[in-house]
């Protein structure tokens, strides 16, 4: 049967639109950054719980220092690798309120390994989202803790040199083994299904946070397209086919 | 069976053309516009072939700039 698309295009047939939450600014990222994915899915959680006025981000130093101007809740900006203590104080003086962190890899992994390993010890009712693109995204494209053993990048050339650079840091699985998280897990956004997943891990976080669980760690293992100098679509390849042997997708801890 | 249709609506000035869109559709149905485009100066995505539309939303979960909106029927 013949149908026109304006007979499709109606409110009453929508499936999927940009989340409520997410404001019409346009966003800094690079084309195909993971960053706007792992935002889109915050806003729909948020809104689907209920919570935007109960609900407190933490942003990073890192791109994603300007994550308040896209996401329409309130923010608070830490500086570089300082979300976890902020966030630890927010919730203590507001212990209703959902606090959560957003950071990058050079953010958590580098300046900010102590805060949050100490946030996650204290078990904060908080919930932190880690996101892992093996790179200083916003710098530039320098290695990061996480940068892969051969990956290069722009202080690292001719590929990261354990024997110079020390090893690839598996945040999730140091955080795992710490008494004060309650759910540690792995996702990716690069497929629907992946993001699918996703999101559900972020909801379980939230839920965690609110109940009084103790931490939650997402981490989400992303691309940095630019600085991985590769288009998007062969970032996620390149992503699927070398992050995920040494960052392994899948629920680390729940309980 | 019931047939479904779909459709997608792209906002052509949000969209960078990073070509997520385009590779998770598993209908073929969008492209990115070959000489067009936009204010910023992307190549934006566009339905090259919307009979095959599912309104399945995968291109909408994938697109990080929130560029989709879906529409289905079930007929
Ligand atoms: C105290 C301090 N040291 C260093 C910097 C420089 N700096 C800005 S962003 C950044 C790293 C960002 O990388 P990451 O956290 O992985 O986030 P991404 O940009 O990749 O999303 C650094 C080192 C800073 N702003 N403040
Ligand atoms: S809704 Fe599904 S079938 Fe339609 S364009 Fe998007 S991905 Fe393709
Ligand atoms: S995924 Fe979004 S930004 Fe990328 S080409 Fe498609 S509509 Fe444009």
């Amino acid at each position: 049967m013949y149908m026109d698309i304006n007979d499709i295009i109606k409110p009453e047939n929508l499936v999927y639109t940009k989340p409520r939450l997410m404001n019409d600014n346009p966003m800094h990222y690079c084309p195909g950054c993971s960053h706007g994915v792992v935002h889109k899915l915050i806003a729909e959680v948020i809104d689907e719980m209920g919570i935007e006025e109960e609900t407190i981000g933490i942003a990073p130093v890192g791109c994603a220092v300007f994550a308040y101007n896209y996401i329409d809740i309130d923010w608070i900006e830490a500086a570089h690798g300082r979300a976890p203590a902020i966030a630890t104080a927010v919730k203590r003086l507001n212990p209703k309120k959902m606090v959560f962190t957003y950071q990058g890899d050079g953010d958590l992994a580098a300046i900010g390994t102590a805060e949050t390993i100490h946030a996650c010890n204290r078990g904060e009712n908080i919930v932190i989202i880690f996101i892992n693109n093996g790179i200083y995204g916003m710098t530039g494209g320098q290695m990061a803790p996480t940068t892969l053993e051969g990956m290069k990048t722009s202080t690292c050339p001719y590929g990261r040199n354990v024997a110079l650079n020390g090893y690839p840091l598996r945040i999730a699985e140091l955080v795992e083994r710490v008494d004060g998280t309650c759910y540690v897990t792995r996702q990716s956004v690069h497929t629907p299904a992946s993001i699918r997943k996703a999101k559900k891990a972020i909801r379980h976080a939230f839920e965690n946070a609110m109940a009084g669980k103790g931490t939650s760690m997402i981490e989400i293992v992303s691309t940095c397209n630019s600085g991985w100098k590769m288009t998007p679509v062969k970032a996620n390849q390149w992503m699927e086919e070398n992050m995920f042997a040494k960052y392994p997708m899948g629920d680390l801890k729940n309980v | 069976m019931a047939k479904i249709k779909g459709a997608v609506v792209v906002n052509k000035e949000r969209c960078k053309g990073c070509e997520l869109c385009v590779v998770a559709c598993p209908s073929k149905v969008l492209a990115l516009q070959p000489a067009e485009v936009n204010d910023r100066g992307y190549h934006y995505a566009f339905m090259q072939n919307p009979d095959a539309c599912i309104g399945c939303a995968s291109c909408g979960l994938v697109c990080p700039d929130g560029c989709i909106t879906v529409y289905k029927v079930k007929l």
